[in-house]
């Protein structure tokens, strides 16, 4: 009798339990946040806050303004001594294999800040220019005021924390943003290749 | 201490042990690293529930252990809390996210911690033999994965302190390993070979068992 009952209640146990775990890792595909960020923002895409930014050359801007182009983002700051050079380098690329659409104005690489405080429009000027900017399409901006960055860290689920040794590290990747504002994909940085053809390929008639 | 006493001391243990993990100051310290939240805290939240387990009237472990038999069950429980309490990215949530922080501040004392104590007296030598080289297979294998990832598994966490993480773990099944290997070799086994053959109820907490 203890047997069958032990039998019983481990079976339920091992099919609740696998539930649980089955359903808290987006049917297995997600065992880490970031994939389960990408999922996410492909079955429900995110609305992108109306935050203001500022720009390098000092213009404000809202981020709503940029509605009606494809949006590729990624987040930087510009004192980033290794990883944001590589990200730099594949927006500089991207400007490359995106140079029709980008000067059509169909298209728009946007380099957001999460250190407004220390990134200003000369420092995001300076950071284009490090990155190899030819200046078409690719602006760089930081966030006015603290609101407006805790807003964008939420809605496109960045998560920055100190390195330790005064810089940050944080989930850098190359999020698509479609021209009705929502963040419809998220690609691995490395991969700026995939993200050129997923633009190429929205904006093929 | 006569038994009568030590439920109520464990009682208190557990409280209070659980109240200073509560603690804000201590709850973010042990969280700022990853190699803290998985090696200190959760470690002592199922040491919560070890502590519960020897606060439990004598009664009541009787009734679960007629669901429990050689602790099979409570070694299931415990097995399929901890498995999802790997997954880094319930790691990160129970962080960020109060729901998730609750969930793991209740299941690893009362889920994990708690049937695993309650089974323990009850698992025979091959249950315990399987339990603990599983344990010491699958600290090597995390462990690993930790050491040798070159990315981030967690999004609120540096690699170093994933790396430091992995080395902790492998240290940790090799020293469950080097105790297993010496008990095997040198130690006692008439303990645990009485155990396998009948499984002791849980004396403790009862008057007659006082001297």
């Amino acid at each position: 009798m203890r047997l069958l009952r032990t039998l019983f209640v481990s079976v339920a146990l091992i099919l609740a339990g696998g539930f649980v775990v089955y359903a808290a890792t987006d049917r297995l595909q997600a065992f880490t946040t970031e994939a389960a960020r990408r999922i996410a923002v492909r079955q429900h895409p995110v609305d992108i806050p109306p935050v203001t930014l500022e720009t390098q050359s000092g213009a404000r801007i809202d981020v709503t303004g940029l509605h009606g182009k494809w949006l590729l983002v990624d987040f930087i700051y510009t004192r980033c001594p290794t990883y944001c050079v590589a990200l730099g380098s594949e927006f500089a690329q991207l400007q490359d294999r995106l140079g029709g659409p980008l000067a059509k104005g169909a298209v728009e690489l946007v380099s957001i800040s999460f250190d407004p405080a220390h990134d200003t429009p000369p420092e995001l000027a300076a950071y284009l220019q490090r990155a190899r900017s030819r200046g078409a399409g690719w602006l760089a901006a930081r966030p006015i005021g603290r609101d407006g960055l805790d807003q964008l860290e939420t809605s496109f689920g960045i998560t920055v924390i100190a390195d330790g040794m005064g810089g940050y590290t944080h989930n850098a990747a190359i999020h698509v943003v479609d021209p009705q504002g929502r963040l419809i994909e998220i690609i691995d940085s490395g991969q700026s290749d995939l993200a050129a053809r997923t633009v190429l390929e929205k904006l093929r008639p | 201490m006569t038994s009568r006493l030590r439920p109520v001391v464990a009682a208190c243990g557990a409280a209070s042990l659980f109240l200073v993990l509560l603690a804000p100051p201590v709850k973010r310290a042990l969280e700022a690293s990853m190699t803290a939240q998985m090696l200190v805290q959760i470690p002592l939240l199922v040491a919560v529930g070890i502590s519960i387990a020897r606060a439990l009237p004598a009664r009541a472990s009787e009734t679960i252990a007629d669901w429990n038999y050689n602790g099979i069950s409570g070694l299931v429980l415990a097995t399929v809390t901890s498995v999802f309490w790997m997954l880094p990215r319930t790691l990160d949530a129970a962080v960020v996210d109060p729901l998730v922080a609750t969930a793991k501040y209740l299941s690893a004392p009362l889920l994990i911690g708690l049937p695993l104590a309650l089974s323990w007296p009850r698992m025979g030598f091959i249950v315990r033999g399987v339990f603990l080289l599983e344990c010491i297979a699958t600290f090597f294998r995390l462990g690993w994965l930790y050491v040798i990832s070159p990315e981030r598994l967690c999004n609120l966490y540096l690699l170093e302190d994933q790396q430091r993480l992995g080395q902790g773990l492998m240290l940790i099944g090799a020293a469950l390993f080097l105790a297993v290997a010496w008990k095997l070799l040198w130690g006692r086994f008439d303990s645990l070979s009485v155990a396998a053959r009948e499984p002791q109820p849980a004396h403790r907490g009862l008057p007659s068992t006082a001297t």
